[in-house]
């Protein structure tokens, strides 16, 4: 391709009847096979897995075993609940029974809140409580444990069985939060 | 007067380095490639900013799609074919020790106790995200059940071998963003109840936030070790 044959302009005159030996040039086009070498690039970049999936560890309390009985003091506790779409629902210590001190919130907003809280108790008080809501997703529980995470806080609690109680105010403010929206 | 002579360039360019370069990337991707391995569900984790690199050897994985079943896979063969073979047995399932191989080495379990016969014979191509998955409700909570087994089958190598794969087993839980949370509690209790306290659960890695207290703690430990370092 596109290569000159230059090669038989050098022989020069040999007389009559002296065959030329033609002399074929040494070259050899390499379009293709970088064409070839990129191809494969593309495929192995486009298979490859760079990053390698992370895990994180989670420890639950022994239902068996009687550790409930942790003191949480009233002042550093703070509950989250997980609602529908995404919301989340919190308040400080305990749940007055009218829900007035339950507040409304987003995962955007929600470090605001913690950080808060971590700033206004005492380290070894600090305890934040998750419940979530039988509308709430796998996503917004890893979500929260991130969250933790990222605002380093040690000391939380995933409540797996959620009392039938809590359940039903949960599903009371996710009903409040889509007619409001409206 | 003669003419000044226009110097005709060859238009060919030299191709060598350009191929050189091709094929040291592509011998560099070739070397660092992973395949993305064989998912017969899919399903997309959600991220989190966890550094550990999830197990990939000796692990049972419960998987969570996104319509809440579930299902169950494990790297260790001979663990997977002790486990169908109490199952079959205490459920008195009456499957073969050819359809208990066969099971053992489908790529995953997702079946009530009662379909894992016809399961052992489907083609690989037919296990994808119409399987029904493990039942997992509170009344019949039969990963409960395979978590039992599995424990069991564990305790049982760790006697045999006390430093030995049993030791080194890794649960890990993999579910869908979409997953809704009473399927997850479910999986939970599964673990929960056979005192299996630990798991772990994957993620997509995701950068610390800046500005953050866990970005403001690894940047002061790396500003302390730095020192120690240089």
């Amino acid at each position: 391709m596109a290569e000159m044959d230059t090669s038989s302009k050098d022989t020069g005159k040999k007389g009559p009847g002296v065959k030329k030996g033609k002399k074929m040039s040494t070259r050899v086009d390499l379009t293709p096979m970088v064409d070839l070498g990129f191809l494969l690039i593309t495929f192995f970049m486009f298979t490859t897995t760079m990053s390698q999936p992370t895990s994180m560890n989670l420890k639950m309390p022994d239902d068996n075993k009687d550790t409930k009985e942790q003191n949480i003091k009233q002042s550093g506790a703070l509950t989250i609940w997980l609602g529908k779409d995404n919301n989340l629902y919190y308040y400080n210590g305990d749940l007055l029974p009218d829900l007035s001190n339950v507040k409304t919130s987003t995962f955007k907003e929600i470090r605001k809140v913690i950080l808060e809280k971590k700033a206004a108790t005492p380290p070894d008080d600090l305890f934040v409580i998750v419940m979530p809501g039988n509308q709430s997703t796998y996503k917004n529980i890893i979500d929260i444990l991130d969250e933790f995470s990222i605002d380093v806080v040690e000391r939380y609690a995933l409540v797996n069985k959620v009392d039938p109680a809590y359940e039903a105010y949960i599903a009371k403010f996710d009903t409040l939060a889509t007619t409001g929206g409206k | 007067m003669g003419r000044a002579k226009v110097k005709r360039n060859s238009t060919n360019v030299d191709m060598t380095a350009m191929c050189d370069v091709a094929f040291l990337l592509l011998t560099f991707f070739i070397l660092t490639t992973k395949f993305k391995p064989d998912e017969k569900i899919p399903i997309n984790t959600p991220s989190s900013v966890a550094s550990k690199i999830a197990p990939e050897k000796n692990f049972i994985l419960i998987s969570l799609d996104k319509q809440g079943h579930a299902f169950l896979n494990s790297d260790m063969l001979p663990l997977k074919e002790q486990v169908i073979d109490l199952i079959n047995t205490e459920q008195n399932l009456g499957l073969t020790p050819n359809e208990i191989h066969k099971l053992a080495v489908q790529p995953i379990i997702g079946t009530s106790f009662q379909g894992l016969k016809a399961y052992s014979q489907m083609p690989a191509a037919a296990l994808n995200s119409t399987l029904p998955g493990i039942p997992i409700d509170s009344v019949n909570n039969q990963l409960q059940v395979w978590m039992k087994a599995i424990v069991a089958v564990q305790q049982n190598m760790l006697s045999e071998d006390p430093e030995g794969v049993g030791k080194k087993m890794a649960i890990i839980l993999k579910g869908d963003n979409m997953a809704k949370f009473p399927q997850f509690k479910n999986v939970i209790a599964a673990l929960t109840e056979n005192s299996i306290l630990e798991f772990q659960m994957v993620t997509t890695p995701e950068g610390v936030p800046t500005g953050t207290e866990l970005w403001k703690k690894a940047r002061s430990q790396g500003a302390t070790t730095t020192p120690v370092n240089g």
